[in-house]
């Protein structure tokens, strides 16, 4: 492990300023205040508020609709993450081997992850609409059978494809820039060994790839819970009955909408804690069988 | 164990040709050495005869078999890398047993063939370390055993010493010649390292620029070389050259100081006139007394080699390095003697490079009716 030592100077703390700043004004300080509001109860219009220990997180805990929105976040992340990932290994996989036209997959695949979220849940709108979109042929073979704004596994589907389609890229960049590290030598050296593109896949590409993996995997999970309010609010807006009302999302419309300030204060706490548990579990369990080489 | 046979072999990379029509013929259990400097094919050479490169034009053919369009897998050929391409999430015993995993042996069997090669090549203790855990040396130990374990038809070594330090590149090279000689697979080992290339090979292929300059024993290929370029590149201490014009009369090549070298009268009266460059191994040379020699020139610095030393002098504005047992001590700038038998004179055509004989190289290489 290589490490680099520096002296404190005056230029790199000047240097540094603005980027503390930045962190400092929109990461420290909200989540401080969040923090404060978590513990208190605010008043929608200002003017005070009252000290309640934990009583907003009691609220939060015994809501039945807080946990409806638990289960369908986490439904959502583990979907989003196995296809995002799967989707990106198996372009990635294709596009290492250099196949016809590679090139211009390899730029098509990469321009998703630069559309912003919203974007990406108004043309999936389109795609989607039960009277217009790519989906409404189902309705031509059975009327009534593809509808998310009335069936809630289809709204779920809906924001999962959407997710994923819009996290391919990110994973698709990593998978093949790990895959494209791979001395060339040592494919060779399983061609000579007599193994075919296939098999060279699972006993070398993949096992070769679990740093990456495993790094795409904390990103994703951490991704999915944590940004995926565009897609929603733009896409199916919570519903139908609340059956794609994730935690930030709720987090948005508790607040924002009901102006419950200190109820989305507690949920902003418990859904950063849980994404630092999941991360924590991740490093510590799944970490151990990377091969870092 | 095979023959290989290469008729007309070229490779181009679009417009590009890099091998420029190879014919070679390498017998059944050969040990054969492709020397030459990086960029001159050798390497794409090899890597034709395996199958990782396609072939664009030609034949080879392994055994009786023409293998331009089988997949590697198909040709029986086994292959160790110039950086060894073990595979870094595999244990050694599972690097070593890969192939038979591919193909699909019984797992007892594999263990035990793995177990048998890994202690053939000192590996037994390593078994259950990681390619990360073991040294240069070993790591060379196991691809060379990876190679071994598929009992190969024909082996192709690339470069393999050219990562370890020169001691154990001694020892690992004493170790192949010995694998060769228990296994007795066909072997052609690629390699820029001239001393490696003499000490290996049955026979050595000296290649340069994608084509092959000469075919033969290393000491065919030392004590007559083909061309210039073999001459100057074979040998350590390199060849002397010096150029001239052949002269009949006194059965000597004049030089363009008026200094005569004598060579035999036969390739005098056969070359008559022609210019030409003479190459002089430096331990064919002998310095003796300023005015008795062959040539006159100045002393200027010597190299201890241990063994020997090797005198740099000047002659005219070359430099010309003799390589002698004894220890004299000279002063910068000394006249010194240097006498060349003619027997040690190589003659190469000025133009074309290639070596100039007494007779046509058809009366040399006479084929017995």
């Amino acid at each position: 492990m290589r490490r680099a030592y520096f002296k404190f100077s005056w230029i790199a703390a000047v240097l540094l300023a603005p980027q503390l700043m930045i962190i400092f004004v929109f990461f420290y300080w909200p989540s401080a205040q969040a923090l404060y509001w978590a513990f208190t109860l605010e008043q929608p219009w200002g003017g005070g508020n009252t000290w309640v220990g934990f009583e907003n997180f009691a609220n939060v805990l015994s809501d039945p609709y807080y946990w409806g929105s638990v289960r369908v976040s986490v439904i959502y992340a583990v979907a989003t993450t196995i296809l995002a990932m799967g989707m990106a290994l198996i372009l990635a996989l294709f596009a290492d081997r250099q196949l016809a036209g590679y090139r211009a997959y390899r730029i098509g695949l990469i321009w998703p992850y630069a559309v912003a979220a919203p974007a990406v849940g108004l043309s999936f709108q389109f795609v989607f609409n039960p009277g217009a979109g790519i989906f409404s042929y189902l309705n031509t073979l059975s009327p009534g059978v593809w509808d998310p704004s009335v069936y809630p596994w289809q709204a779920i589907a809906s924001i999962v494809i959407a997710g994923a389609w819009k996290q391919v890229a990110y994973s698709f960049i990593f998978f093949l820039a790990a895959l494209q590290a791979i001395p060339r030598s040592l494919s060779e050296a399983a061609v000579m060994d007599g193994a075919r593109p296939l098999r060279r896949m699972i006993d070398l590409q993949l096992p070769l790839l679990t740093p990456t993996f495993f790094f795409l995997l904390v990103i994703n999970i951490t991704d999915s819970f944590t940004d995926s309010f565009g897609i929603v609010d733009t896409l199916t807006g919570g519903g139908p009955f609340r059956s794609t009302d994730l935690m930030v999302y709720k987090i948005y419309t508790d607040g924002f909408q009901s102006l419950d300030y200190s109820g989305a204060a507690a949920q902003s706490i418990i859904l950063m804690l849980l994404v630092m548990a999941l991360t924590f579990v991740q490093f510590r369990y799944i970490e151990r069988r990377v091969h870092y080489t | 164990m095979a023959k290989i046979s290469m008729r007309d072999v070229r490779k181009s990379y679009g417009k590009d040709q890099v091998v420029h029509g190879v014919n070679l013929e390498i017998a059944n259990g050969e040990f054969i050495v492709v020397l030459g400097p990086s960029g001159c094919g050798k390497s794409t050479l090899l890597r034709m005869i395996a199958g990782l490169e396609t072939i664009t034009a030609g034949q080879i053919a392994i055994g009786d078999t023409v293998v331009n369009d089988l997949e590697p897998r198909e040709r029986g050929c086994a292959m160790v890398f110039q950086n060894y391409a073990l595979y870094p999430h595999m244990t050694v015993a599972e690097n070593i047993g890969y192939a038979l995993k591919v193909a699909g042996t019984p797992k007892a069997e594999r263990m035990a063939r793995i177990a048998a090669v890994a202690a053939s090549v000192g590996l037994g203790d390593f078994l259950d370390r990681r390619p990360g855990q073991l040294s240069g040396g070993q790591r060379q130990r196991v691809a060379m055993a990876r190679a071994i374990i598929r009992e190969p038809r024909v082996f192709l070594f690339d470069e393999p010493l050219s990562n370890l330090d020169a001691k154990l590149r001694v020892q690992m090279r004493h170790e192949i010649r010995r694998i060769h000689n228990r296994i007795a697979a066909t072997s052609v080992f690629v390699t820029h390292d001239q001393q490696e290339g003499m000490t290996l090979a049955d026979r050595l292929v000296v290649m340069n620029k994608g084509v092959i300059e000469q075919v033969g024993t290393p000491s065919e290929i030392y004590d007559q070389p083909a061309s210039t370029y073999v001459g100057g590149f074979i040998g350590s201490p390199a060849m002397n050259f010096l150029s001239g014009q052949v002269d009949r009369a006194t059965h000597s090549v004049r030089l363009a100081s008026g200094d005569r070298i004598d060579v035999s009268p036969a390739i005098a009266a056969r070359n008559h006139g022609k210019l030409v460059q003479i190459g002089v191994r430096p331990e064919a040379m002998t310095m003796v007394p300023a005015g008795q020699g062959t040539l006159n020139a100045t002393f200027e610095f010597v190299e201890e080699l241990g063994a020997g030393r090797l005198y740099h002098m000047m002659f005219e504005d070359l430099t010309l390095t003799v390589l002698a047992g004894d220890r004299q001590t000279l002063a910068a700038g000394a006249p010194v003697g240097l006498h060349i038998p003619a027997s040690a004179v190589h003659l190469f055509d000025a133009d074309t490079g290639k070596r100039v004989e007494a007779a046509p190289l058809a009366v040399v290489e006479q084929v017995p009716a």
